[in-house]
């Protein structure tokens, strides 16, 4: 299931980042992707609706929602306690 | 007094991709209307429009662009880059700060909205794409347009329901002419063609289910179309500065309202704005060879626009051509003006006055010089173009040939 959810989060990184799933490095950031504050609640909208959950991430003050975004695994991992808190 | 020119000219319509490509059909008089392929069709009472066909947005703009470009916005491009390629323009850093955009358009982004009510709504989601807002705005053509090619100084978008492209377009006319601007991008784009779009003109009761014919006796309403048209206007000076060949002169505008009734056209109102753009261009009414009619094809606006021209007039009604084009490529709402204003600019260019297809009766209430069914050939050296929008809003432009 893990294994699952980065992939899937991987995959809608690299469509944002324009890059293959293969390119996406777990350590890189948003901004080593080139990935800008739109790419970004893109990137958002679609993790809500490959997971059926509710994201806590406000795009007009980034840094303090509880959703961390300042790697690609931090992502993952958030996401993993989304899903996780869901069921 | 600076003079404002036409140097570009781009559209999208029923009749074809391309400005070039639209003034053909309408040469040809060729019918761009036929049966909707939109979605859930068969639940509509009105099932025929002016849809552009044969078009694959993919074949034109990256994913990314067009998570941004509802289709109306896309029209808007398409035929910025056709207007923009025919000028011949380099936006200079210089002269990005004395350029802008003014678009018509009366819905917007239609497209996004149905869509995005359908999931919320019909499929029970209860979020929608996060460019939502960005994509269905109303000055989100005229933004992508400023985007686009760097232009720096006004730019917004005009809504009077079927004048916004002639309101457009008279205002990036004065801009120029007052000294505010010397390179305006300016028309209008509209796609209403979807289920809750069409819905919503049913409701009025004034569309036809079978065909748009304009000034004849056994019309039976409008018909929508789709699309848009994009023009340079640029001032006279800069333009023969740069060498650039001017496809017609922007003569004069001028704009009234019937203080009267939210749908009923008004025939005084009409008749002001026709007299107010001759005045304005400096033009008597017998040097007026076509005016472009707003023409739709129902009963009201036929009979009260052939009023409104013989009062305008006088004697020289009988003496001059008028044609709806709306017959062709149905009716662009807020972008109509924009594709229509080709038409007069082929007169002028050309010596060709596009047809009103689909006329088979006389109408004594309408019994202008229609140019019925087949276009005619005949020099004209100034012309009229006329909107006429719901809320009684009037806007009329003044086209002369090329100085």
């Amino acid at each position: 299931m893990s294994q699952d959810i980065q992939r899937q989060v991987i995959e809608i990184i690299a469509e944002q980042a324009m890059l293959q799933p293969s390119d996406i490095s777990l350590d890189a950031t948003l901004e080593d992707l080139g990935i800008d504050s739109l790419g970004l609640v893109e990137a958002v909208f679609a993790i809500e609706e490959t997971f059926d959950v509710q994201v806590p991430f406000n795009a007009n003050n980034p840094a303090e929602s509880d959703f961390d975004i300042s790697s690609v695994r931090s992502m993952i991992g958030a996401v993993e306690k989304l899903v996780a808190g869901r069921g | 007094m600076r003079r404002v020119v036409i140097t570009g000219q781009g559209a999208v319509s029923a009749l074809g991709m391309g400005a070039a490509q639209t003034m053909e059909g309408m040469r040809e008089g060729r019918l761009g209307i036929k049966p909707l392929d939109i979605k859930d069709v068969d639940r509509l009472t009105v099932r025929i429009g002016g849809q552009v066909t044969g078009y694959d947005p993919a074949a034109y703009f990256t994913r990314q662009q067009l998570t941004f470009y509802d289709r109306f916005t896309q029209f808007a491009l398409l035929a910025a880059a056709e207007a923009m390629a025919r000028s011949g323009l380099e936006i200079t850093e210089e002269l990005a700060l004395r350029s802008g955009v003014v678009m018509g358009t009366a819905a917007g982004g239609l497209h996004t909205q149905d869509d995005s009510y359908r999931a919320v709504y019909e499929a029970g989601k209860n979020r929608v794409h996060p460019f939502v807002v960005p994509r269905l705005m109303n000055n989100a053509a005229a933004a992508q347009i400023s985007m686009k090619y760097n232009l720096q100084g006004p730019s917004y978008a005009v809504a009077s329901a079927c004048a916004s492209s002639n309101h457009a377009m008279g205002q990036a006319f004065q801009m120029i002419r007052s000294g505010m601007s010397d390179v305006m991008l300016t028309g209008g784009s509209e796609s209403m063609l979807v289920f809750g779009g069409i819905k919503a003109w049913e409701g009025l009761r004034v569309m036809s289910r079978d065909a748009c014919r304009p000034f004849s006796k056994n019309r039976n309403g409008m018909v929508q179309g789709e699309g848009g048209a994009v023009f340079v206007f640029e001032e006279l000076e800069h333009a023969r500065a740069r060498g650039a060949e001017i496809l017609a002169e922007v003569a004069g505008f001028s704009m009234t309202s019937d203080a009267c009734d939210i749908v009923s056209p008004g025939r005084e109102g009409a008749a002001r704005a026709m007299q107010g753009a001759l005045r304005d261009a400096g033009l008597s009414p017998e040097d007026i060879g076509y005016i472009n009619a707003h023409g739709t094809g129902t009963t009201a606006n036929d009979k009260t626009e052939t009023a409104a021209v013989r009062m305008a007039f006088g004697d020289h009604a009988d003496r001059l051509a008028i044609s709806s084009t709306k017959s062709m490529h149905g009716h662009l709402i807020g972008g109509t003006g924009a594709v229509e204003l080709l038409a007069c600019i082929m007169a002028l260019r050309e010596g060709v006055i596009p047809p009103t297809i689909g006329y088979q009766e006389p109408d004594p209430e309408c019994d202008l010089d229609v140019v019925p069914n087949v276009a005619r050939e005949v020099k004209v050296t100034a012309t009229l173009s006329n909107a006429f929008a719901f809320g009684g809003m009037n806007a009329v432009l003044a086209l002369r040939s090329a100085p």
